[in-house]
């Protein structure tokens, strides 16, 4: 479809259309519009599900424009003014106040991380279910793990920037944990750092980070994530092959042009997710707490160490799984085995596709097995994301040890458990709900 | 058809009670969070005040200027902001703008952080956004509630080198400001509870009211355009429920043909 020749555009002899022709001869416009928007034939069944990846994209765009803007004005400096408070807190605060409009640049800034990983959960989520990794489309959902991972990093990275008190403790915690390393350890975090504890030096690449490196990473990522997708065409919710149903003009008869259908459609979602993404935004910006958390109104002070320190929600799934690894395999300290498994709990969905084996892809047409085994991973992954926002607790650790075993039993089992389901037959043409 | 209809519906129901499920798990995790930052279940008075009564604010603001920002700075607000409130230009330069000081200055305290530091042990936070740092984790709300209860539970201690202590926060390095209007207190060490040794010269009723209009005006303090920021979100809301409407009516007239 995107991979497709297209004619180049040719003049009707008005003056933008010679204008046009003149632009198309030197740079693939009007082919590039063609193959990704006007005739990009996207399967015509898509659901509800499939309106998260065009609000990623929104996501994306909100968070890259109101960050430009808080550039402006936020200063990534951790000495203290003569105030007593640290000038990067202070300036988030000058935002806040005295530039115009700034509390909601901000808060557009700081909602739309979270909403950015909700979009994104979410998506995966369509993947999981819809069997949307499999082949062709591994590139695509590698891709994907990879946009999830630098995101990781990019909120990482954004969340020190304020220089509160959870900033500066959730980044000593996490930076500590490459210390677990054997042999390069400490090297490692020292490097990280840029000092021996959260600094002045810390604040300065975290930023340097998360407004130049990690967006450019995601931009690229993203891309190739779209292209990759363009090229082998959608899956839908019935998992089916809409290329083998052809007509005459080789246009898949399941098909509908994404433009103008799905962006009228993805019109709706935009609505519908701003009016929510605003709902939170004006009447309740810290997210109960959870999307800024009420610890970090306190400026950062590296002499005192807050009663309970939880990284925000969003990492919490994984975070847990850090936490319940409490056994030292081969002379090897937990807090290192804890990295493995966190790691890999993350780095796992990048093997799905290799998973799999069962012979259909979409939920509709998988058995009673797939469906109780992956409700039973989504309410482990809510419980470990639960669990991880607590104080560690004797039974809290016990249960995300039970979960984190099927979490990865889920997966590593997926090879088995896929040949043992049973499956129904699945349609030569999609089906419309 | 009917079967279609029955789907869509099936589906909606399903998808709003993993949303009802969803809410559920958080407004569990709200709670357990509150006490398991705060180490224990702290009994809150319930603040009552609103941040939209500006005579409440304004009193507080006064009350504030009197005996918070000696010690305390508010370091992020410009006292032009208590133009906001009602204030003139005027009042505000005459009752709040000390000496050498214009009104366009932050409301930054002279102390040094140094020397305060020795003399009550620890630094006196800046107040501007205590609010809503003190809500702790999991309830943005609890701020309010935590420095009305905190600001009413001062005691007597004579182990303290302030001479003072609190049953809210212990060991606190912070006096009493405000203890010729409330009065002095002694904590009964039977039954926990704190008895008055020394009137005050407010009745507890009218101490309470001066508590909560100071609260009134620190939550305001912390987030100045929240009530703009409210009146807005209704404008932007409703703009989105109508724009909704006509989304979905262009997205129904584009795909009528599509089955």
């Amino acid at each position: 479809m995107a991979g497709g020749t297209f004619k180049k555009y040719e003049s009707d002899g008005t003056m933008s259309g010679a204008l046009l022709e003149w632009f198309d001869k030197r740079f693939p416009l009007t082919s590039m519009w063609r193959g990704h928007l006007s005739e990009y034939y996207a399967p015509k069944n898509f659901n509800f599900w499939y309106f998260f990846g065009s609000l990623a994209l929104l996501v994306l765009v909100i968070q890259v424009v109101t960050g430009i803007f808080l550039v402006m004005h936020y200063k990534p400096d951790a000495a203290v003014n003569a105030a007593g408070v640290p000038v990067a807190f202070a300036s988030v605060e000058y935002i806040m106040r005295d530039v115009p409009g700034g509390w909601f640049i901000r808060y557009m800034h700081s909602t739309g991380a979270s909403a950015f990983f909700i979009v994104v959960y979410l998506h995966m989520f369509r993947g999981l279910i819809y069997g949307s990794y499999r082949k062709p489309r591994e590139l695509t959902w590698l891709f994907g793990v990879g946009i999830f991972l630098v995101l990781m990093g990019e909120a990482f990275f954004g969340y020190l920037l304020p220089w509160g008190q959870m900033s500066y403790w959730g980044a000593q915690v996490i930076v500590n944990l490459f210390s677990a390393i054997p042999i390069i350890g400490n090297d490692l975090s020292l490097f990280i750092r840029g000092d021996f504890v959260v600094g002045d030096a810390t604040l300065n690449r975290f930023f340097s980070f998360h407004v130049i490196a990690f967006p450019l990473i995601l931009l690229g990522l993203v891309a190739a994530h779209i292209l990759a997708l363009h090229e082998t065409g959608s899956n839908n919710p019935d998992g089916i092959d809409i290329k083998e149903n052809k007509d005459e003009n080789g246009i898949p008869l399941d098909g509908i042009p994404f433009h103008p259908y799905y962006t009228v459609k993805d019109i709706v979602g935009v609505v519908a997710f701003l009016f929510i993404f605003f709902a939170v935004l004006f009447f309740a910006p810290e997210g109960g707490g959870y999307f800024l958390e009420t610890p970090n109104f306190y400026p950062a002070d590296p002499l005192k160490t807050p009663p309970h320190i939880a990284p925000v929600w969003y990492f919490t799934p994984f975070y847990s799984i850090l936490r319940a690894m409490v056994w030292n395999f081969f002379g090897l300290d937990a807090k290192f085995w804890g990295v493995v498994a966190m790691g890999a709990s993350v780095l796992v969905f990048a093997f799905l596709p290799w998973l799999d084996n069962a012979p259909v892809r979409s939920i509709r047409y998988r058995g009673p097995l797939t469906k109780t085994l992956l409700t039973l991973f989504v309410i482990c992954f809510f419980v470990l994301g639960y669990l991880g926002t607590l104080s560690p607790t004797p039974m809290g650790e016990l249960i995300s040890q039970i979960c984190m075993v099927y979490y990865f039993a889920f997966f590593f089992g997926m090879p088995w458990w896929t040949r043992m389901d049973t499956y129904k037959q699945v349609p030569d043409r999609v089906t419309m709900h | 058809m009917q079967n279609k209809l029955f789907n869509k519906v099936k589906r909606f129901y399903l998808f709003s009670l993993m949303l009802v499920a969803v809410a559920i798990l958080f407004s569990f995790a709200a709670p357990m969070q509150t006490a398991s930052a705060s180490g224990g279940d702290v009994h809150l008075d319930k603040w009552e005040g609103s941040v939209s009564d500006l005579d409440a604010v304004r009193n507080g603001a006064k009350t504030f200027n009197k005996y918070c920002l000696n010690c305390h700075g508010a370091s992020f607000l410009r006292y032009k902001n208590l133009v906001d409130l009602g204030f003139t230009e005027d009042q505000v330069k005459a009752e709040f703008v000390p000496e050498g000081r214009k009104i366009g200055d932050l409301m930054s305290i002279a102390a040094d952080p140094a020397e305060q530091k020795v003399w009550f042990g620890a630094t006196p936070p800046d107040l501007t956004v205590i609010v809503r740092a003190r809500g702790e984790a999991g309830a943005p709300g609890a701020g309010a509630d935590w420095l009305y209860t905190y600001l009413r539970s001062f005691y007597r201690d004579a182990n303290r080198p302030t001479g003072w202590n609190n049953v809210i926060f212990e060991n606190v390095g912070m006096p009493n400001p405000l203890w010729e209007l409330q009065g002095q207190f002694a904590l009964n060490p039977e039954t926990h509870k704190l008895e008055k040794i020394v009137e005050g010269t407010m009745t507890q009723a009218q101490y309470d009211k001066t508590i909560s209009d100071l609260v009134s005006f620190m939550v305001w303090m912390a987030e100045p355009q929240q009530d703009f920021r409210r009146q807005l979100g209704f404008f932007v809301l409703g703009f989105l429920i109508i724009f909704f409407g006509v989304a979905y009516a262009l997205k129904k007239n584009y795909w009528k043909d599509v089955h």
